[in-house]
């Protein structure tokens, strides 16, 4: 029965893996491939094999300055919606308050709004405060869905640590800054692995905001990539090269995180 | 949130300040001049009028708009039935420990760190079938498959693209649950003889309750402003078969400038979705209330 059910587990996962890489393998087959390969037949591997595609996004400043600016506002964003969530996160989950119900769904609300509907506000608000074509613009305008997603996770994470760890910490003599810092901080480490990691990752894949925020100087990829499209006719090869070098940081960032996942909570375990 | 063991700390507030002041810098502030606009005619930005109701009148009376909104329903359901049980079949047949279990993770979550409209472009390629794969297997298994031209066909690849690109959120956060079971648990369950469904029933379900409901609502929210991918795979079409209620807000805002409906749309689109998860959040507390119950009373 256990063998059986083990098994017919491994099939399930191995049927999703191929179904999950496919489409991934089929872009990265035709970022190899040169456009006319690509139009003209149809084949599993590149026949004529070139890195041409990279050495273009390499080589041109408009295309790799938009990974560095994607990079430094996600960096901007991540780090502020984990320092503003960690207390928040803790309040919920260790006090109650006035309205803390209220609050905690209001927050959740912000997640929910479209994108779309903020986009000429944002618009407006930012070119008020001169931040037009900013890597802050872009982060800023990403708190709107990540802080609440970070204080959610965080949240989450520190009502599986027990009270009696914060008591016992008190009763020894720590001040609350010594005892967050020293103590509870690392207890969810894993947890703020996981949080940053969503935060990165909603960060990085978001599309509408980066572009209507920024023109030159902050641009990000995601933006510089809709440009092929404008192209005469489709530049399908560039853009599968982009496309898969887009997936590189993340996948980088997901193989740190992945430890902090497989760690666990830690609930149960101190 | 957990109930029972909270002291009541009122300067708990402190602590959330700098979350409230972010959001409302990103949230509310943007949110009233939505408000603004949708109570007034904007001929130009010097010229204003006030109309009051008026755009909300006609926003409600669009048949268009209703038919978006019956599509994103079915849409959104449709999501949340395939991607949540998969999600959970995944986090459960995910590898415990060891270099297997990282790799799979890696893999898996390796979709949805693909910008989104990159995602789009990937199905756009990968369902043509002259040059993509899946369009060119199902072609030379003698569908009659076209995701440009029919519309059941355009729904079903945005569909499948969907849980392609989302499935992972779900599992991660399941397999993040499933994590936190000390191994007690099962140890004890062994010892009572219980049924594999049983452990799944009484010991991960529970552990999963908090991750999955955080899953089951941003399924839904993400869901139900879906914009990017479909517009770079079908552009809405073929005829209105895709466009969802995002897309047909940005056509009416920046396709044809109507800022005043637009904003009013935008409105009553923020309330049905708060509606929504409100009735969702709440369920599921009942759900989780239930649950707690019965693992007392055995």
């Amino acid at each position: 029965m256990n063998e059986k059910r083990f098994q017919k587990r491994s099939i399930f996962l191995l049927v999703y893996i191929i179904f999950s890489l496919l489409p991934i393998y089929w872009m990265i087959n035709m970022s190899f491939k040169t456009n006319e390969e690509i139009l003209s037949q149809f084949s599993f591997f590149p026949q004529n094999f070139t890195f041409a595609n990279y050495l273009t996004i390499f080589t041109d400043e408009s295309w790799y300055s938009g990974y560095i600016n994607s990079m430094i506002y996600v960096a901007i964003n991540v780090l502020i919606s984990i320092t503003v969530a960690l207390p928040a996160a803790y309040a919920f989950s260790r006090y109650t308050f006035l309205g803390d119900k209220h609050l905690f769904f209001w927050l959740l609300t912000n997640r929910m709004t479209p994108p779309a509907v903020f986009l000429l506000p944002f618009f407006e608000l930012y070119s008020t405060v001169g931040l037009m074509d900013t890597h802050i613009a872009v982060a800023l305008a990403h708190l709107l869905f990540n802080v609440p997603l970070a204080v959610w996770i965080l949240e989450g994470f520190m009502s599986g640590i027990p009270k009696e760890i914060d008591e016992t910490a008190y009763i020894d003599g720590y001040s609350f800054p010594q005892f967050f810092v020293n103590i509870f901080l690392p207890l969810i480490k894993a947890g703020i692995g996981v949080t940053a990691f969503f935060c990165f990752m909603f960060s990085w894949v978001e599309l509408l905001l980066a572009r209507t925020l920024t023109s030159v100087n902050a641009k990000p990829i995601v933006a510089t990539m809709t440009r092929t499209v404008s192209a005469s006719g489709m530049d399908w090869a560039t853009l599968a090269a982009a496309g898969v070098l887009t997936i590189v940081p993340g996948a980088i960032v997901i193989w740190f995180v992945r430890n902090y996942i497989a760690k666990g909570f830690a609930m149960g375990r101190v | 949130m957990s109930q029972s063991t909270k002291t009541v700390n009122q300067r708990a507030w402190f602590m959330v300040i700098p979350v409230i002041i972010c959001v409302a810098f990103s949230a509310v502030l943007p949110l009233m001049t939505v408000v603004n606009y949708s109570v007034q005619d904007i001929i130009s930005p010097e010229r204003r009028v006030f109309v009051g109701t008026e755009w909300f009148v006609s926003v409600m009376r669009d048949s268009e708009l209703h038919a978006a909104l019956f599509r994103q329903f079915i849409f959104s359901f449709s999501v949340l039935l395939i991607e949540i049980p998969i999600g959970i079949l995944l986090a459960l047949s995910l590898p415990a420990k060891g270099w297997r279990a990282s790799a799979c993770l890696v893999i898996i979550a390796l979709s949805l760190l693909i910008p989104w409209n990159v995602v789009g472009t990937i199905w756009q390629i990968f369902g043509r079938s002259d040059i993509g794969l899946l369009g060119a297997l199902l072609k030379s298994a003698g569908v009659n498959y076209n995701y440009t031209g029919n519309s059941l066909d355009a729904w079903l690849t945005v569909l499948v693209m969907d849980v392609w690109h989302w499935t992972p959120l779900v599992g991660l956060l399941g397999y993040a649950g499933l994590q936190s079971i000390p191994d007690v648990y099962y140890q004890a369950a062994r010892i009572d003889g219980a049924s594999k469904f049983a452990i799944f029933r009484y010991i991960q379900l529970p552990k999963m309750r908090g991750v999955l409901m955080i899953a089951v609502l941003l399924r839904f929210m993400d869901s139900f402003m879906i914009y990017t991918e479909p517009f770079v795979l079908t552009g809405g079409g073929p005829g209105n078969a895709t466009t969802f209620l995002s897309q047909y807000l940005t056509q009416k805002a920046v396709g044809q400038f109507d800022l005043g409906p637009a904003a009013a749309f935008s409105l009553i689109y923020f309330l049905i979705i708060l509606l929504f998860c409100f009735v969702l959040y709440n369920w599921m507390q009942i759900v989780g209330k239930s649950s707690v119950k019965e693992q007392n009373h055995e």
